[in-house]
Formats: structure tokens, sequence, C-alpha cells
């Protein structure tokens, strides 16, 4: 995967990064072997997570673009699908 | 014994004449066959041959009728041709020149559906081990369907509802009819060059078996075979198989299944964050509370309290000192006491008055003691003090 991908990807926040992490969060909060002040702050880190997925979640509006090949067989990405 | 007197005539001109003869007298024919050697030319004409147990002929089907073509003619499918005979004058040979082409009853087509499955299966296109997993949370999805069928809509509608936080990538496509299963097929390659796809769904709405055809066609099976990207597919109404089904990743019945399978549902995803956010809050304040409860054990620890627990004896035997200094300053005030009461006791005992007590006198003249007789002289005022008082006298003249 390219770095301009990569990049693209991170920034429609990847609900499987995410969810990953806040796994983790519960995880290592569980555990009980983490000192007090990483557990204040895993669980900071954890409640924004959260708060910013929800936040997308309810935000969110579907995207559809049409793909389309011109003569020379360049692909062409245009918005919508064109005969809605 | 040929007739010495028939007319010479040129290779053109006899060809003309049998074109001539053959193309009126067979203008309209409907022509029943097995199919071999099928060959698709680059032109977009189907050459074949149909046969029977004795006899063939040769078929062509030019380009522009065969867009009226809804599968892909395969070796061995019995079809019925119609059209009619023509000469193909520089070769001298007569074909078949097919306007429509049906295969023989539907049970050609399965029988073709079956060679093809069985085919392809043998060869490994269906096996398990080559189905991919669904990404659980994608982000772009390709969908190769029509844009006009009701496929894109209902899939758009439930990917709308459940999960929008994703982006749809549409590749127009025919699904129905003479090279729909070529744009299918291309479609599929070309959402792999494209790039940044995690998913995509292959499919149309539902149809007769004539017009899902497109998804029994070889080259869609191989397409989906050779996708990097993992297949859904979502052709016709639930009962139907296709060979784009055996061969795809996923199979969905209907296009609307396949966007209910491709997508969590974002109600999940949000009680998954709540159970998420109260749980990891349930954690830090027990983790809170149990630390609050170990440092009140701790303060109470006899260990802890060592250090007070000194302080307060050595406390109490600086009480104690003080105490018995105390005591034995007053003590030592009493013994004193005592002393100087019985110092002031000797004192008492030698004080004049104790005398004047026995019954001694003391004579004064002028307020001073006199001790000796001899120091008195007549007439002489005195004074004379006895234990219970004084009185005046004069000396005797």
């Amino acid at each position: 995967m390219s770095a301009k991908k990569q990049a693209d990807r991170e920034s429609h926040g990847s609900f499987e990064q995410a969810l990953k992490r806040l796994e983790d969060i519960v995880d290592q909060l569980e555990s009980g072997t983490v000192p007090l002040d990483e557990v204040l702050k895993i669980y900071e880190e954890g409640v924004n997570l959260s708060k910013r997925c929800l936040a997308e979640l309810s935000q969110a509006e579907l995207r559809i673009k049409k793909m389309q090949k011109d003569a020379k067989g360049h692909f062409e990405i245009l918005d919508g699908a064109g005969d809605e | 014994m040929p007739d010495r007197n028939s007319p010479i005539l040129s290779v053109s001109e006899i060809t003309r004449q049998i074109k001539g003869t053959l193309e009126e007298g067979f203008s309209n024919v409907a022509v029943q066959g097995e199919i071999s050697n099928f060959h698709r030319h680059s032109s977009g004409h189907l050459y074949f041959t149909l046969k029977d147990e004795r006899s063939q002929i040769q078929a062509v089907m030019w380009r522009s009728r065969a867009q009226s073509l809804f599968f892909t003619p395969q070796e061995g499918m019995k079809a019925i041709a119609r059209g009619s005979i023509t000469v193909y004058e520089v070769r001298g040979n007569y074909q078949l020149d097919v306007a429509l082409l049906q295969p023989m009853g539907v049970g050609e087509l399965q029988l073709a559906f079956e060679r093809l499955k069985q085919k392809l299966a043998a060869e490994g296109l269906f096996d398990e081990d080559h189905k991919r997993p669904l990404p659980q949370y994608p982000v772009r999805i390709g969908i190769v369907t029509s844009p006009t069928g009701a496929a894109i809509h209902d899939i758009i509608n439930v990917i709308r509802r459940r999960f929008p936080s994703v982006e749809l990538v549409l590749i127009p496509v025919k699904v129905q009819g003479t090279g729909a299963a070529e744009e299918i097929a291309t479609a599929i390659g070309d959402l792999n060059s494209l790039g940044g796809i995690d998913l995509m769904i292959v499919g149309r709405g539902g149809g007769s078996l004539e017009d899902l055809w497109a998804f029994n066609e070889e080259i869609v099976a191989r397409a989906i075979y050779a996708s990097a990207i993992p297949v859904v597919s979502a052709v016709g109404h639930e009962i139907d198989f296709t060979i784009a089904d055996f061969v795809a990743d996923l199979r969905a019945p209907t296009p609307s299944a396949a966007a209910e399978l491709v997508v969590p549902d974002r109600a999940d995803i949000i009680e998954l964050l709540r159970n998420f956010c109260y749980t990891a809050h349930r954690i830090v304040e027990h983790r809170l509370s149990t630390d609050r409860k170990a440092i009140a054990n701790l303060l109470r620890s006899y260990s802890f309290n060592r250090p007070a627990d000194i302080l307060r004896q050595h406390l109490q035997h600086l009480d104690e000192l003080q105490a018995s200094m105390e005591h034995a300053l007053s003590h030592k005030v009493e013994l004193t006491r005592q002393a100087v009461q019985s110092l002031q006791k000797r004192i008492e005992s030698v004080h004049p008055r104790r005398i004047l007590d026995r019954g001694y006198s003391l004579v004064r003249r002028d307020g001073r003691i006199v001790s000796r007789v001899k120091f008195l002289h007549p007439k002489d005022d005195i004074e004379i003090e006895m234990s219970d008082g004084r009185t005046s006298a004069q000396i005797e003249g």
C-alpha cells in the first residue's frame, strides 16, 4: 500500500484500528499491572478515541463515486453513481 | 457422360450462379446442431461449426447480430441457428449466416452450466482455501453492476443505513446480453488496477436464467478467481446459484444481502463504543477505589504506624521522667521543710520565753537586760518580765 493510500485510509479513521486499540486499552486496564498514571492516560486516550469514532459514525455521509475508463484506458473517478 | 455442349463458365461465373441459387433457395432456415470449433474473432464476429452425427456446416455470426447473444456458445452445446445460407465467393464455400442463435431449450444452458462448473471445480477455482476473508471494516468498496439496475440502489440504501463511513466506487457495466460477461470481467480487473479497494460486490438483481447468464460465463469466473480483492457475488434472487457464486469469496443471495454482509451495522459499533466507555470507566473506578483502600490499609498497618508508636512511647517515657522528677523534687522539699521545722523547734526551745515559763524572770533597766545584781543601784526603776507579762519595780534605797 502506498504512503498516500495509507494516509488516506488513516484520515478516514479506520474503525478496525480504533476498535483494536480500544480492545488493547481495556485489556491493559483489566490486567491491573499498569501503573496508575498510565491507567489514567490510556483511559483518557480510550475515551477520546471512542468519542471521535462516535462523532464520525453519526456524521458520516456515504460517498459514492463512479469509475469510468476513457478511450485511452485511463481511469476517471466521478462523483455520484451517475444514474440516481 | 458429361454434356459436351454445356457452356463454359469462369470460376467466378459458376460461383456467382451457385451463390444465387443457394442464397435464394435457403434464405430463411433454422438449423439445429451441436456447436464446435467456436471462435470469437477480435473483430467481434463469431465463427463456429454446427454438426450432427454425419454432417457439418460452417457458421458465422456477425458482430452486430452477436450483440443479441446472451451466452457464450460452448463446445458441444446443442443450439438452433436461424439465418440464411451465404456463399463466400473468395473461397468458394458456403456457410450459415446466423441471425439468431438459441440454446436448444433451457436444458442445454443447464448442461453448459454443469459442464463449466465441473471443469472449473476440477481446476480448483471453487476451493475453500482460495477464498479470502472479508475485511471487517472496509473503507472503499467496489461495485460492479449496472448503473440503472435495482441492485445499485439496493446496495446504496443498505450501506447508507448501516455504515455510511465508506466510499463506494461503482464501475458501471452491462449485466446481460452480449459482451456483458466481458465487461464484468474487465471491470473486476480494473478495480484491482485502481487499488485501495477493500472488497467488491459483483452482481445484479434477479432475472431469468438467460438474464443471469453473464454470471455463468467462464471469463467472469476466471476474473473473480484472479482478483486480489475479495469478491462478494450478489446475483439474482436467492434460489439461483451462478458460477460466479461458486468462485466468489462470499456468495450473497441478493445485492441487498451483499451490502448487509460487507459492512457492519453502525448501531453495533456505537453499542461497542459505549460498552467500551462503560467498561473502561468501571475498571478505572474500581482501580481507584482499590488503591484508596490499599492506602488506608497501609496507614493502619503495624509497620507504617511503628514510628508514631515509638514517638508515643518516648512521650510517655518523658511524662514518666517528668513525674518522677517532680516526685523527687517534692520529696526533697518535704525533707528540707522537716529539717527546718526541727531547727525551728530547737530554736524555739532555747527562746528566753521558755525560761520565763519555767519561772525565771528577766530584769530590764532602761530597756536593757540587767544580768548582775551588782549593776543595780538603789532607787533604780526596773522592769520585770515574767512568763505572763511585765511589771515595774524600784530598788530599795
